[in-house]
C-alpha cells in the first residue's frame, strides 16, 4: 500500500504549477519542495500548487509547505494555493499558511491572480 | 479537556456498535486506518466535508502517537463506535501504551510562533480539537487515549 503523493510541474512562462496526487505527508511535502525550490531557481517568480486531488494534507506537510513559503518569500516570489477541499482550506488557515499565501477556488483564478501567459 | 491520572476503564459509549483496528507504528499506517473511518462516515451518511475532517483528525491522532508514544508493544489501537439511535455521530478512540505526555502542559501553537519564530511542529492536537466536536486527552504512565466524536 502507497498513498506517496504524486508531484508534477510544468512551467507557464515564469510561472510554475504544480499538480499533486494523494496523501502530502512528510514525502510529500519533501518533494512538492524539492520540486518548488528547484524552479524557484530556475527563476519562477509565482508558485501555483493545484491540490485538487489531495484529500489528506497532515501537519507535518503543511509545516514543510511553511517552509516553502518563507523560501518564495525570501526570493520575492509568489505562493498561490487553488483547487483545495474545505478540510485542507480550513486546515491551512489554522495554521496560519493561509496569511501569507493565496487560496484561488480554481486554477484558472489562480493562474490569471498572478499573471501566468495563458 | 485533557485529563490525566489513572488509565480511563469504560470508554465513553460502551453500548455503540463499534469497530476495533490495531496498527503498527510504521510510516504511512495512517491511512490504513483512514479508510476505515471513510467507510463508516459513509455508512452513516456522515457529508464528505465531515468525514474529511475526521480523517485528518484521526490521521493527526496516529502520527501523534507514532512520533511520541515511544510504544513498546509498537502499536496503537483505534476503536470506533457509531451512536445515537441513528448513526448521529462517530466516535473514534485512539490508544497506545507509550509513556504518554502532560497534555495541560503543551504551549499552545499560533501562526505567529510557526513563521516568526519558526517553531513549526506541535499543531496535531490543535487541529483534533479544531476538526472534531467533542474531544478528550487522557494521558500517564499508562499511555494516552485520545477519544473524539463528531456529529453528522
Amino acid at each position: 500500500m502507497s498513498e506517496t503523493c504524486k508531484v508534477s510541474v510544468e512551467r507557464r512562462g515564469d510561472v510554475a504549477v504544480f499538480w499533486t496526487d494523494g496523501y502530502i505527508n512528510n514525502q510529500g511535502g519533501e518533494e512538492i519542495a524539492k520540486e518548488a525550490y528547484s524552479e524557484l531557481d530556475r527563476g519562477a517568480r509565482a508558485l501555483v500548487m493545484n491540490l485538487e486531488k489531495t484529500r489528506i494534507v497532515n501537519s507535518i506537510g503543511i509545516s514543510i509547505l511553511i517552509e516553502v513559503l518563507e523560501k518564495v518569500m525570501e526570493r520575492k516570489a509568489v505562493l498561490a494555493f487553488c483547487g483545495l477541499t474545505p478540510t485542507i482550506d480550513k486546515t491551512f488557515r489554522i495554521m496560519g499558511l493561509a496569511q501569507y499565501a493565496a487560496i484561488y477556488p480554481t486554477e484558472s483564478e489562480a493562474l490569471q491572480a498572478v499573471g501566468a501567459p495563458a | 479537556m485533557a485529563q490525566h491520572g489513572p488509565a480511563p476503564t469504560e470508554p465513553a459509549t460502551a453500548a455503540a456498535p463499534e469497530v476495533s483496528l490495531t496498527i503498527p507504528v510504521a510510516p504511512e499506517m495512517e491511512i490504513v486506518a483512514t479508510a476505515q473511518a471513510d467507510a463508516l462516515g459513509e455508512y452513516m451518511d456522515m457529508p464528505r466535508d465531515k468525514i474529511d475532517e475526521v480523517k485528518l483528525a484521526l490521521v493527526e491522532a496516529c502520527i501523534n502517537a507514532f512520533e511520541h508514544a515511544h510504544t513498546e508493544d509498537n502499536q496503537v489501537h483505534i476503536t470506533f463506535r457509531v451512536g445515537g439511535s441513528a448513526g448521529e455521530w462517530l466516535e473514534i478512540e485512539v490508544r497506545d501504551q507509550g509513556r504518554g505526555f502532560d497534555a495541560e502542559g503543551i504551549e499552545p501553537p499560533s501562526p505567529q510562533k510557526t513563521f516568526q519564530e519558526r517553531r513549526r511542529r506541535g499543531w496535531g492536537l490543535h487541529i483534533i480539537k479544531s476538526l472534531m466536536d467533542d474531544v478528550e486527552i487522557a494521558s500517564g504512565d499508562w499511555g494516552t487515549r485520545i477519544l473524539m466524536r463528531k456529529y453528522k
